[in-house]
């Protein structure tokens, strides 16, 4: 299905172009390019330090790439500063959860509307009739976007007394608080047991039915890449070693060399 | 109803009744100005809260800013209400002093914000220690600046105030600074608390607890720092404005790094984010301050008649400064989140919540 989609649908969602970051003599990324169509579900994946948090980093504006382009939607975003890249639609989650810990759940869910709040410090300080509109519109979506998530019993608690399998569901709530066009799940399997893991397959698929998004993912768990993914990248000291679809990509005898070392082969 | 409006009517109860008891005359001068510090205390504190406790950084030269605040608000008060040797003859009228001070105070408390820039510009690439450390350096450049202008009396100081008040006072006969520091305290606690419980204001509070996820969350981070360090520092400025036309006086000595401690202090005992924990511990800090003035001779007397010290030897009360920072190593061993943790009142007594809404 994804697969019609991305015929008929022409402009990407995110498009890269020979992208490349050194960190002084270390060459993180190189000459990566990658075409995401709108609706797909899309992974990458690569053995450790292979540059894939470096690639979501660089995405989601938190490194000025060296080299090479970045469109959201055809808008360039290498300049840009993280708020300003997740205000044009890209929201991510992080490897080891990072959620505001000491402010409610409710408020983590409503702080990621930062960008477009409509209001700033003089209506926050007036109280006027605009701020108590806006709030009262986010605090409501807040409360309906936790009840998709059905996270509303834990409204008022702080995430870390969250078990850690909630918190990654609460750190991907927050992501879509923000309205992404693509969402970035960066390992969001990572330090889950199996019975989580099969719910985040779930969640993936349905968040991926439900909020018109366009996903791309870092995992680890194979398993989930192959349940979830239509396509996969595979990156290896920065470079692409191999593309297409999981079963693909499973019998690719260069992403085993990378994986698994050269004598296996 | 009740709810909607009782703290209005506490306040209101509460300042009517501190300017009849000061106009009447039952409290003392002193009692007045001891009361009058702790409210600008309580503005120091709670601002300086803005960015220690709610934003996480660490600030050490709040002072800095009251100073600013002070000077502006007291030059321009006398420039335009008092006749003085630096700037001759009033530039206005007297009688318009009374209406026009709470803008000369304002206009103290822009001033500082515009020096809060100092602070905020360097934060948006420094944090923790390193930004610590250009505060302090902030603190001594204002002081120093402000030092070594010979027109303004230099480290001699500035005075000419206490006019501007009299004057005040003859237009309405009121006890007018307890009255305006009353107004200023209120509207100071209720800025912050306005800010902070807004969701465009929690971004500080994200902030806080991960810069990282708050900027890619869409929080413009360099913005709220800006806003908040400039607030922080307006605040201070109008807390000093306060703390010149009290005083009368103004020296750049009065505004150096322990009177910066001296707010640290309060902000830590209070507990960090916490406006309930800032006021409580101003209040606090400002009666043990005098209150030592009074239970060290007391101390002394007593140790003098059971030959505990020698008699050549006082104790004086200059000692409460080694007694109160011993205070704090105490707290911080023992209660590192000082008294309110980063709780208000109503999480504290749950049921107090039916009582009253402040915001």
């Amino acid at each position: 299905m994804a697969q019609t989609q991305v015929e008929t649908d022409n402009a990407p969602v995110l498009e890269i172009c020979g992208l490349t970051q050194h960190f002084g003599g270390l060459t993180a990324v190189n000459d990566f390019n990658v075409k995401l169509m709108p609706g797909e579900l899309s992974g990458l994946i690569g053995p450790n330090g292979a540059g894939k948090t470096t690639v979501f980093n660089l995405v989601s504006g938190f490194y000025q790439p060296s080299e090479g382009r970045i469109l959201i939607d055809g808008i360039p975003t290498a300049e840009l500063k993280p708020h300003k890249v997740t205000a044009l639609g890209v929201a991510r989650t992080f490897q080891n959860i990072r959620l505001w810990n000491d402010m409610t759940v409710l408020d983590n869910i409503r702080v990621a509307q930062h960008y477009r709040l409509g209001y700033g410090l003089f209506h926050a300080i007036a109280r006027s009739k605009h701020y108590q509109e806006r709030e009262k519109e986010i605090a409501q979506e807040a409360a309906e976007l936790l009840e998709v998530f059905d996270l509303q019993r834990y409204a008022n608690d702080f995430p870390k007394n969250l078990p850690y399998g909630t918190q990654r569901k609460l750190e991907i709530a927050r992501a879509l608080s923000s309205h992404p066009k693509l969402l970035l799940l960066d390992e969001p399997a990572a330090g889950l047991n199996s019975a989580d893991v099969k719910e985040l397959i779930r969640l993936v698929r349905w968040i991926h039915g439900k909020f018109d998004v366009t996903i791309w993912m870092i995992e680890h768990h194979m398993d989930v890449m192959m349940e979830l993914c239509t396509q996969i990248k595979v990156i290896d000291f920065g470079q692409t070693i191999a593309e297409g679809n999981p079963e693909k990509v499973r019998n690719d005898p260069a992403v085993m060399t990378a994986y698994l070392g050269d004598d296996v082969i | 109803m009740l709810q909607r409006y009782s703290v209005h009517l506490i306040l209101a109860l509460s300042g009517g009744l501190l300017v009849y008891l000061a106009d009447q005359e039952y409290l003392s001068l002193y009692t007045m100005s001891v009361l009058m510090f702790m409210g600008v205390n309580v503005i120091l504190s709670a601002s300086l809260n803005l960015v220690n406790g709610y934003m996480g950084e660490f600030s050490c030269g709040h002072a800095g800013f009251m100073c600013v605040g002070a000077y502006v608000s007291s030059l321009l008060g006398v420039w335009l209400f008092a006749k003085d040797k630096v700037f001759g003859a009033a530039l206005l009228n007297p009688e318009y002093a009374l209406y026009a001070f709470p803008f000369v105070i304002l206009a103290g408390g822009i001033a500082a914000a515009l020096a809060g820039l100092l602070v905020a510009v360097p934060s948006y690439k420094t944090r923790g220690d390193y930004l610590a450390i250009i505060t302090i350096a902030v603190n001594y450049i204002i002081i120093s600046a402000i030092e070594n202008i010979g027109a303004i009396g230099g480290s001699r100081g500035f005075m000419g105030m206490k006019r501007l008040v009299n004057s005040m006072e003859d237009i309405i006969e009121l006890p007018w600074m307890p009255i305006w520091v009353f107004i200023f305290t209120v509207f100071s606690i209720w800025l912050i608390r306005r800010y902070v419980s807004s969701t465009f204001g929690k971004g500080v509070s994200a902030i806080c607890q991960d810069e990282v996820a708050a900027e890619i969350m869409s929080v413009n981070t360099n913005k709220m720092k800006t806003i908040t360090f400039m607030l922080s520092a307006g605040l201070a400025g109008i807390a000093g404005g306060l703390f010149a036309y009290i005083l009368g006086y103004v020296n750049p000595g009065s505004f150096n790094i322990m009177k910066s401690t001296e707010v640290l202090v309060m902000v830590y005992l209070g507990g960090m984010g916490s406006l309930t924990g800032s006021i409580l511990s101003a209040v606090l800090f400002t009666f043990m301050l005098e209150g030592f003035r009074f239970i060290i001779p007391l101390v002394n007397d007593f140790a003098h008649q059971v030959h505990l010290i020698p008699d050549s030897y006082d104790i004086s009360p200059v000692w409460r400064w080694v007694l109160i920072p011993l205070l704090l190593i105490i707290l911080m061993q023992f209660r590192p989140e000082g008294i309110m943790g980063n709780r208000e009142l109503k999480d504290i007594f749950p049921r107090l919540k039916k009582f009253y809404r402040f915001k």
